[in-house]
């Protein structure tokens, strides 16, 4: 299975020096590239890449962003960047680096099939956060609001329980909250 | 592909072995069993259904891809159209609904509490929501077809509005059979599991085709009712 690559950075050189580096290998998709820093979430969130390529001084909360999406954050560095701040990425891919450099540092940073079989099908904490919402009846704005997001990224939340559950209406998907204990029995009037 | 498709001189119960369940449609189409050996035409004329009519239903059930052209619908006596959709409402309404929801009680029964009561209550909104659906079509569009049928220029409904309300009846169906057969906690009773996952599958199906043929076989029917009778949609 192809890794799913999404590269977030505003610089067009820089990604389109890295697409031609990467768009010939078969162990690599590579997703339309984010240009805007703003837009990150929005995208891993909607595409569900299995690497994320990204400048980690675009990064706010990498620890907010693993929990909520089972991705491999690779940064991209091209210039000083501290070594706390790289600590919490899986690998670092300077620009500098050689072309095999860069796809081996990728490859080797991208989950394994099993595990990422495994994530495909399980509600991410965020989207479990997303349904109890909606079992309480919530509507997108205010589960947006709450969960401090945009309703476009409560959509993209949606649409994934959706795929993994195979439960459209609001109505099932409360049922199955309660089913799997997620909402308790009082909070749900 | 047309080959495959039934003829009059076949014998009604090779048609049944082949396609047992088109045996739920027989009763709805106005036939009863006991039908012996009799050629689908003979059953047909012994009944007073349109032999034309029973064969388009019965291969718009067998056949998923078969839709049937304007020339066929149009060449076809569809006076038998819409008794048919009202017993198929009363089919789903008073028997397979009420049938689902008894295995369905149980499961709730052994849910207990409060979850019970959110997973039964979540199919008799949908209970509710099919009925009211149903009973629109039977105030509003269904009397008239029956008008156009007879020629009067009826302009108290335009079908444009059809399909443009069509919501749909099956999703929730979908919802159910997901949540019954993969998230049910292990205390409940796999036998009543299995009873009703068949049940909901077979009229879910059912339900798809009964959509279709109102999309495709009552629609352009009555669209085209409805320009010969010089109404403007």
């Amino acid at each position: 299975m192809k890794q799913r690559l999404l590269i977030v950075e505003p610089s067009e050189v820089i990604v389109e020096g890295l697409k031609s580096i990467l768009e010939g290998q078969v162990r690599f998709k590579v997703l339309d590239p984010e240009l805007d820093p703003d837009r990150y979430m929005e995208r891993i969130v909607a595409n569900r890449p299995d690497i994320v390529l990204i400048n980690p001084t675009l990064v706010d909360h990498v620890a907010k962003l693993r929990d909520e999406n089972p991705v491999a954050l690779v940064a991209l560095v091209y210039q000083y960047v501290e070594r706390e701040t790289l600590k919490n990425f899986d690998a670092v891919v300077d620009i500098r680096d050689s072309r095999a450099v860069i796809i081996e540092t990728l490859a080797q940073a991208s989950p394994g099939e099993s595990e990422s079989g495994k994530s495909n099908y399980e509600l991410t904490k965020r989207e479990t956060a997303v349904l109890v919402q909606l079992a309480q009846g919530k509507t997108n704005k205010e589960i947006a609001d709450a969960l401090n997001v945009s309703v476009h990224t409560v959509i993209s939340h949606r649409k994934n329980i959706t795929r993994k559950t195979g439960i459209k209406s609001v109505a099932g998907l409360t049922v199955y909250a309660m089913l799997n204990n997620l909402i308790d029995e009082i909070s749900l009037l | 592909m047309k080959s495959r498709l039934f003829s009059s001189d076949s014998r009604l119960s090779d048609l049944i072995t082949a396609h047992p369940s088109l045996l739920t449609l027989l009763t709805r189409l106005g036939i009863s069993l006991g039908f012996g050996d009799r050629s689908i035409a003979d059953v047909c004329e012994e009944s007073g259904v349109d032999t034309s009519f029973f064969l388009l239903i019965c291969n718009v059930y067998t056949f998923n891809n078969y839709i049937p052209s304007t020339a066929t619908i149009l060449g076809t006596d569809m006076t038998g159209l819409v008794p048919y959709l009202e017993k198929s409402h009363r089919y789903y309404v008073d028997k397979r609904l009420p049938h689902i929801e008894r295995h369905l009680d149980a499961i709730a029964q052994q849910l207990g509490g409060r979850i019970g009561k959110v997973f039964i209550s979540f199919f008799q909104e949908y209970k509710q929501e099919v009925e009211t659906h149903f009973l629109h079509e039977e105030r509003e569009v269904f009397p008239h077809i029956a008008a156009l049928m007879s020629g009067k220029r009826d302009t108290s409904y335009k079908i444009g509005e059809f399909l443009h309300n069509h919501s749909d009846i099956e999703g929730k169906l979908d919802d159910l059979l997901n949540i019954v057969f993969k998230y049910l906690p292990p205390q409940v009773d796999d036998d009543n599991v299995l009873d009703v996952v068949y049940d909901i599958l077979r009229l879910s199906e059912d339900l798809k085709k009964h959509t279709f043929i109102e999309e495709k076989i009552m629609v352009p029917l009555v669209q085209h009712l409805e320009t010969k009778l010089g109404i403007k949609g």
